[in-house]
């Protein structure tokens, strides 16, 4: 009886690993001879490569730019693999390692420490970290100026505001975070300096029920715009809008979408009649900045030890304008403060200290 | 803000954030009165937002309005189907429980997600179309004070979770049905002797924590998140699993503790703007609920007894 239960068990606990690796590999079967040819190569986060987030956008980046240079998917073309907990990283890392790829991408801040150590114990292989810095001789960051795209979102939520009062919902309290929610302040100060901006934080990635009740005290608080910079809580703050929306649909209540463009998870129906909650999002190009890096190290040029940062000018950020709840006027207010930050005319503030200084200039 | 005010954002908020967390705690209470420990409810959920999701995805063209009730009724067939693996482990082949409901949460996790990338192609759905809507409830809504406080802005499934609380109770304490569910889990041999189906009340139990878990998680899924991926159910159950310990194995005690969960929860977002809460660290406010638990589990707030049963199978003849 004892032997039959046991087994009974471990069958379930194998049967569920098998199936959650079986979602997750994306096959390395394509062999590779090749070893004259450039190869690329990247490991997810937990999210995958259909995370809807910025792991399909970097996805997507390097299919691109295997596409582009003739190259096949699998070992000695491009390839990935997903990771499905943290403690997957550095095991993936070090597979990618073996397979002999020319530069290894890590994606997402999460995975800072996997690289650092990969990289350490394997000086003359190149890697690539996206969204944090590691300083390591052997690895390139990309960065990304998330302050100037949300400052230019803050820009559109400073001149739409009907009530003065918009919200800011934040993942959790860390410098990356920081960056989105000063730029956002700046740029809402800027253009509308009586309008009052609350912060608050979810405290995750993944609340989205802490992200709906947080949008569902803002928007009964008088806030009419909420900015969320926080992944799938983000979830909740769309859902919240919608209902209310379904409910008066009268109600001017917006979201502003993060990383990609939310357009489509705004969509509401009430009656025959779509209305659609997003504003606009700030949309990471992470796809550009991988394909980008993917060049110069295919050229020789290879930045290790170096932090690339990808904002405006290199078209790293974008404003999406998807669904046209935006009016002419205030996209042209955009485009001119979009100048003066590449022109270097407006220095957007990338924490709370700077954006304390920029407030002062602004009366 | 007066105190009207911040009271009209807290408690609209923490009853919609309390629902999944009512139905998932009766599932629990449920399965531990009659001597089975269940873990894995976090797993129930995650199996009860995936059928939820999916149901309404490919329903909705035809069903329209009645989508959400017919996913709900989806989840909860499902649920009791998939909690039958848990029944059969722990009750048939006599496994550790805790083990098993482990195993529940990854196999559901890992199965649900397996099948989202084969059936949608990618890692997560499609946002649903047809939720439950906000409402104000007619007539009651208009109640002065309590009116817009309790009524307004709220969703049906809401007062479901709070009257099956109640007809929990019922059940447990006032029917014969609930009387041999509960001596099964204190003394399973005394309840044998009598003439009462152990291994049938158990199976009978996990089957509705099933039921009430996969409920929970698609009331979740398609209130809150409205679509499914690995983060859609992310320690709910586990939460709605201290509800049940705080709330002392009673059905009404596990609302209760859920309903102060999602009050804790939007005391901490609303704090802010309250004078006296200013100064507190949200830190405390989101953490209130966990120290309370093991509070509770250690004995500062009364007693938190569990079945006497609980978490050992039950072997017929033996002393």
């Amino acid at each position: 009886m004892k032997k039959r239960l046991g087994f009974l068990v471990s069958t379930l606990f194998a049967a569920s690993t098998m199936l959650a690796a079986c979602g997750g590999q994306g096959g390395n079967n394509a062999g590779g001879n090749g070893k004259d040819t450039f190869s690329v190569a990247m490991v997810t986060d937990v999210g995958g490569i259909d995370d809807k987030s910025f792991n399909q956008s970097a996805w997507e980046g390097l299919q691109k730019f295997g596409k582009d240079n003739g190259l096949e998917k699998g070992r000695g073309g491009y390839d990935y693999l997903q990771s499905s907990s943290d403690s997957d990283y550095a095991t993936n890392l070090n597979k990618l390692v073996r397979s002999d790829f020319d530069l290894i991408y890590g994606i997402g801040y999460l995975m800072g420490d996997a690289v650092k150590e990969v990289a350490k114990q394997n000086p003359k292989n190149h890697f690539a970290i996206v969204d944090t810095v590691v300083n390591e001789p052997n690895v390139a960051s990309i960065t990304f100026k998330e302050h100037e795209g949300s400052f230019l979102v803050g820009v559109v939520a400073g001149l739409m505001t009907k009530t003065n009062k918009i919200g800011f919902v934040g993942g959790m309290e860390i410098p990356l975070i920081e960056k989105f929610e000063s730029g956002f302040r700046a740029g809402v100060k800027a253009v509308n300096p009586k309008a009052k901006v609350e912060v608050q934080y979810a405290g995750g990635f993944d609340q989205a029920d802490k992200g709906k009740a947080i949008a569902s005290s803002m928007y009964a608080s008088g806030i009419d715009i909420i900015y969320h910079a926080s992944g799938a809580t983000g979830n909740g703050v769309f859902s919240e809008a919608k209902d209310l929306k379904k409910k008066d649909p009268n109600r001017k209540i917006w979201v502003i979408g993060v990383d990609k463009d939310q357009a489509p998870e705004g969509e509401v129906k009430v009656g025959d009649k779509t209305y659609n909650v997003t504003l606009t999002s700030m949309v990471k190009r992470v796809d550009v900045a991988v394909y980008d890096l993917a060049k110069q190290a295919k050229a020789g040029n290879f930045p290790g030890g170096k932090t690339i940062e990808y904002g405006l000018p290199e078209n790293g950020i974008r404003v999406a304008t998807t669904g046209g709840n935006v009016p002419e006027n205030v996209l042209k207010a955009v485009d001119e403060w979009k100048q003066k930050i590449i022109k270097g005319e407006v220095k957007v503030p990338t924490n709370r200290k700077e954006y304390e200084q920029f407030a002062a200039t602004i009366k | 803000m007066s105190v009207y005010d911040v009271l009209q954002t807290i408690i609209p908020t923490a009853i919609f954030f309390a629902a999944p967390l009512i139905f998932t705690a009766l599932g629990g209470v449920f399965s531990e009165r009659s001597g089975v420990v269940n873990i894995g409810l976090e797993g129930l959920m995650t199996i009860g937002a995936f059928v939820g999701i999916v149901f309404n995805l490919t329903f909705a063209d035809r069903l329209g309005a009645w989508t959400p009730w017919l996913a709900l009724v989806a989840a909860v067939i499902v649920g009791a189907v998939f909690s039958l693996l848990h029944a059969v482990a722990s009750v048939t082949f006599r496994a550790d429980q805790v083990v098993s409901g482990v195993a529940i949460n990854f196999l559901a996790l890992g199965l649900s997600l397996f099948l989202v990338k084969k059936m949608y192609g990618k890692g997560q759905t499609d946002q649903i179309q047809v939720g439950f809507d906000k409402m104000d409830v007619p007539v009651l809504s208009d109640i002065p004070i309590i009116g817009p406080l309790l009524f307004s802005n709220a969703y049906v499934p809401s007062y479901i979770a709070i009257a099956l609380a109640f007809v929990s109770w019922y059940v447990i304490y006032k029917t014969p049905f609930g009387l041999r569910l509960r001596a099964v889990g204190e003394h399973p041999m005394a309840a044998d002797t009598m003439g009462i189906n152990v291994a049938k009340m158990r199976y009978i139990a996990v089957m509705i924590s099933g039921a009430l878990g996969g409920l929970g998680g698609a009331v979740y899924a398609t209130i809150i998140s409205r679509d499914f991926s690995h983060a859609t159910i992310s320690g709910q159950g586990f939460m709605a699993l201290a509800a049940m310990i705080f709330g002392k194995w009673h059905p009404v005690g596990a609302m209760g503790a859920a309903l102060f969960f999602g009050l804790a929860q939007s005391l901490s977002i609303v704090g802010q703007t309250i004078p006296l809460l200013k100064n507190v660290p949200t830190v405390y406010l989101l953490i209130a609920p966990y120290v309370l638990t093991i509070l509770a589990l250690a004995g500062f707030i009364g007693r938190a007894e569990a079945p006497k049963a609980a978490g050992t199978p039950y072997i017929k003849g033996k002393r």
